[in-house]
């Protein structure tokens, strides 16, 4: 392409023409995935090659490189051009995605290569999430494979609506048609339920290059397109445009009182001056006065573009609001169902606290459900009690507070979010909006009139929760009953939430695993915040050896209202103590997943109260949390006078 | 009604939108300004992104010492012209210690003047993000890596454990000390970046233009004399010849093309007609396989 260009661009209106049709080309984002070693690098490397997008000193590179890692013997290991990362190529693998451009006379490319080993998935996930079209590679030789399989439903699930099945290494098959039409039918088979538009099955050998860009001598009773023809015709439009108007706002631009502009780009349909829109959380609706850009307002935009809108009256908007069509809203709500995709070596669990992003809003949310797991080989659904690394499943999602949406399957953009790990701040997954659950809908808080503020007062006391964590035996409940009864004695109301009391009743359904350990925080931390709420002083005993549900817990509280206390005992010390005798047994292995034997206790790092116990007596651990609460409320009222006045 | 964005309406509206969501999310982003062509491309989209508004963030350059003097010309003719906030930091140490490439060679130079100069920066500031105009068409290493790409407390990429990145949907959080590295132009090609700077008038620095120019000859580069620092070695002639640059740098470690294109569509029309890549001009990249990769994970942009 470049030598034929070079002729035609002697003269300057050459480039000018030559830039004109550049503008007019389309653009295909597109994939390439399935299982390891089907040669999904060495296909790009041939794409570019024989489009002529590789430069000499690169043609050098490639060539020195092919003689010391290469693959192929002493062809050329085209692999190698799209493995750029040092244990890729010394491992012969492919690690994480890598992204490519290459453009032919028609059309314009940007091509993921991700990589096919079952532990990098999520890297596959990331290339399909912007991908219109996958091309699913599949050795002639092993049909497909379980990796074919989980890919196609992960591309599937991501709305990717276009495949291309490579049916690649076909010389190594004798170009066999019987092989290739077993391969299409076991595809077709399995691929069913999974929603595509087309699938266009083509024999190919990446190495050699047959059907890649020219046809090959070597399958004369194949008369579809080669794989360039495809890629170069295929139309892939979502038409985002025809769909109602959705624009996040992602930034408020402020610089001046004269000007607020809101910043961020649209989502879906057009937008033009005079438009009536509404903001999708609170319902208000205003008039777009202009749209902002950099030499000169606009007089329309579209979906994909990103603009700054100025509206006719002054309304609350702020980031991860949505201005949208009043004639077709997003919906509004706290509980949904979702396709989520995991990506954390961690398991999914339902109950513990997750970071909830859309494209511009942000909150915490928990999975309420694990309705199913999907089997990546016959689709089957399977309980599960968690999520596991590369697994696919259908959750309901509670959040803190409503975000605005459309289902994925309406809308690519509003319908997507992923979870964040709180701690790590890992993504650890990625969801696909399905629905609303009803009754997120139905249910609003009640307002009453009789606040926790009136009911503390009443007990002329501030309501806390002393939350105790520690190993087993390391006098959690001794303390906490100590400390209840000098309370009481001073003519405080309390009450105490014990571990052992707890799972007799409210908890008995839960056992010890991870997950269950979970939803035993979860439960105990919303009984504590009623109680707070009720204007109690809640002691709450628990082993607790998360940090991910204690600060669930202290999120759900009021500021201040949370006290976290470490009862520090070493291991050793507990052991001893041993006053059920369960370490004995936990050693002896009689009891499974037992804090500090064989499931983990993450200590806090920032406790509000640290109690060391050692050497120490209950009644010495009791003063330290009585000067501590007596301080806080010298403290606040202070403040509150201050305030008040 | 059937409006079709363009290639470059498609990259330009990528560009912004990223801009955006790391000024609506970080506490302290700053913009690595290199003065190159690809740096001139994102400041002008960071004007457009937050208009009216000036971007809400510094520009810092690392200068190494070792820049073409029309380089830095132009970068204080740039923060006149536009206003905005111009951070300068060299690595004192390393001026005191007299590193330079013709002595310590390409490796030692970058990693000190440059890549250690970075980090210090970083850290004085505390900048939370930062933007840089890499982009994946350019090196096998740069095409594996993210949008928004993490960096530990030391600074240190791993591209082996990258966040996954979905959609549009970039996760921006960090914990203290850490930061992230923020790349606008991923998406664009060399020729994009050309396509984008005719269409929208973008200035840039002279040197990208043909002109006549002292050029050495030296491990089969032309070299720019730009100053009395390069010393000549025995057989050396500075040499007047009509070349240009595709990719600036400092200038020890630049090569110059022959080439007797002095406007922007002969530019282009030369790119579209070029048999190697740009970074060939770069002696750095060519010190060992691997080695934009490795100094990457050590910090490098």
């Amino acid at each position: 392409m470049r030598h034929i260009m070079a002729e035609s661009l002697a003269r300057t209106d050459g480039i000018r023409d030559y830039m004109a049709a550049q503008e007019k080309k389309s653009l295909l984002r597109f994939l390439t995935c399935g299982s390891v070693d089907d040669g999904k690098s060495t296909l790009i490397g041939r794409l570019l090659s024989d489009t002529k997008q590789i430069f000499e000193d690169q043609l050098a590179a490639l060539e020195r490189d092919s003689r010391k890692h290469g693959t192929t013997g002493d062809d050329i290991d085209f692999a190698l051009l799209v493995d750029g990362l040092e244990a890729e190529r010394e491992q012969g693998i492919t690690i994480d995605v890598a992204y490519r451009f290459f453009a032919t006379p028609t059309r314009k490319f940007i091509v993921a290569d991700t990589p096919g080993h079952e532990q990098y998935t999520r890297n596959m996930a990331t290339g399909a999430s912007t991908a219109d079209l996958a091309i699913v590679l599949i050795d002639a030789r092993q049909g497909v494979l379980r990796q074919t399989r989980r890919h196609s439903i992960i591309a599937s699930l991501l709305g990717i609506r276009h495949i291309v099945l490579a049916v690649n290494k076909f010389d190594l098959v004798g170009f066999d048609k019987a092989t290739f039409e077993q391969i299409i039918e076991d595809y077709r088979q399995f691929s069913r339920a999974l929603g595509f538009q087309t699938i266009v099955p083509i024999p190919m050998s990446a190495r050699y290059g047959d059907n890649v860009t020219s046809r090959s001598a070597n399958t004369q009773w194949y008369s579809g397109p080669t794989l360039i023809e495809h890629l170069e015709t295929v139309s892939v439009d979502e038409a985002a445009i025809e769909l109602p108007f959705r624009f996040p706002v992602q930034y408020v631009n402020r610089p001046n009182l004269d000007f607020r502009g809101f910043a961020g780009t649209i989502a879906s349909g057009s937008v033009a001056p005079g438009d009536e829109i509404v903001v999708a959380k609170s319902g208000k609706s205003s008039h777009v006065r202009r749209i902002v850009a950099h030499g000169g307002d606009l007089q329309q935009a579209v979906a994909g573009q990103a603009i700054t809108l100025v509206l006719d009256d002054e309304v609350e908007v702020s980031r991860g609001n949505m201005l949208v069509s009043p004639a077709a809203r997003p919906q509004v709500a706290d509980q949904f169902a979702a396709n989520i995709v995991w990506f954390d070596e961690h398991a999914l669990l339902p109950g513990r606290s997750y970071i909830l992003r859309t494209e511009t809003d942000q909150t915490s949310a928990t999975v309420t459900e694990l309705k199913y797991r999907v089997n990546v080989n016959d689709f089957a659904h399977e309980a599960a009690k968690s999520l596991e690394m590369n697994e696919v499943g259908i959750c309901n999602i509670s959040t803190r507070s409503p975000i605005a949406f459309d289902n994925f399957a309406d809308n690519r953009t509003t319908g997507a979010f992923i979870l964040i790990d709180r701690i790590t701040n890992a993504t650890v997954g990625a969801g696909m909006i399905l629905h609303s659950l009803r009754r997120a809908e139905n249910i609003h808080w009640q307002s009453l009139d009789v606040g926790k503020h009136g009911r503390a007062d009443m007990k002329n006391q501030r309501p806390a929760v002393f939350w105790f964590t520690g190993l087993s035996g390391s006098g959690k409940s001794t303390i906490a009953n100590l400390f209840e009864k000098k309370l009481f004695a001073t003519g405080r109301h309390t009450y105490i939430l014990d571990g052992d009391n707890v799972r007799h009743g409210l908890n008995r359904d839960l056992g010890f695993t991870d997950a269950d350990r979970v939803e035993n925080i979860r439960r105990v931390a919303e009984v504590a915040r009623l109680m707070a709420d009720a204007g109690l002083i809640v002691i709450v005993s628990f082993i607790s050896p998360f940090s991910a549900e204690r600060r669930m817990a202290r999120e759900l509280m009021a500021d201040g209202e949370f006290v976290e206390v470490f009862v520090d005992t070493p291991f050793e010390e507990c052991a001893r103590r041993d006053p059920k005798g369960l370490y004995a047994r936990a050693l002896n292995g009689e009891i499974k997943n037992f804090t500090g034997v064989d499931s983990p206790y993450e200590a806090p790092e920032n406790p509000e109260i640290h109690l060391k116990t050692l050497g120490k007596s209950a009644e010495e651990m009791v003063e330290a949390l009585e000067l501590w609460l007596n301080e806080r409320d010298i403290a606040e009222d202070q403040y509150d006078s201050g305030g008040g006045i | 009604m059937n409006i079709a964005l363009t290639h470059l309406q498609r990259l330009e509206a990528e560009s912004i939108h990223i801009f955006r969501e790391v000024a609506a999310t970080f506490a302290k982003p700053v913009m690595l300004y290199s003065v190159g062509k690809d740096s001139s491309v994102l400041m002008h989209l960071a004007v457009k992104a937050f208009y009216p508004a000036k971007p809400p963030f510094p520009f810092l350059h690392v200068d190494t010492t070792w820049k073409f003097r029309e380089m830095i010309t132009f970068r204080d003719q740039m923060a006149q012209k536009l206003g905005f906030d111009l951070l300068v930091h060299v690595n004192e140490d390393g001026v005191r210690d007299n590193i330079n490439p013709f002595d310590h060679g390409s490796n030692t130079h970058t990693h000190v003047m440059k890549t250690v100069a970075l980090r210090q920066a970083l850290d004085k500031y505390g900048f939370d993000a930062a933007f840089g105009g890499a982009r994946r068409d350019e090196e096998k290493s740069r095409a594996k890596e993210r949008i928004f790409s993490f960096r530990n407390a030391q600074h240190a990429w791993d591209p082996k454990n990258q966040r996954p990145e979905m959609w549009k949907i970039f996760n921006t959080r960090i914990a203290s000390g850490e930061s992230i590295r923020v790349f606008p132009l991923s998406n664009w090609t060399e020729l994009d970046i050309w396509q984008y700077i005719l269409q929208e008038d973008i200035p840039i620095v002279p040197l990208y233009f043909a002109k006549q120019r002292p050029v050495v000859e030296r491990d089969g580069m032309l070299i720019l004399k730009d100053d009395d620092r390069m010393e000549l070695r025995p057989g050396e002639t500075v040499e007047n010849r009509l070349v240009r640059f595709r990719t600036l740098g400092c200038y020890p470690l630049t090569g110059a093309i022959e080439s007797d294109a002095d406007t922007l569509e002969a530019i282009v029309g030369e790119m579209l007609t070029a048999r190697t890549s740009e970074r060939q001009g770069r002696l750095i990249d060519r010190d060992e396989a691997g080695s934009m990769e490795k100094k990457k994970r050590e910090g490098y942009f």
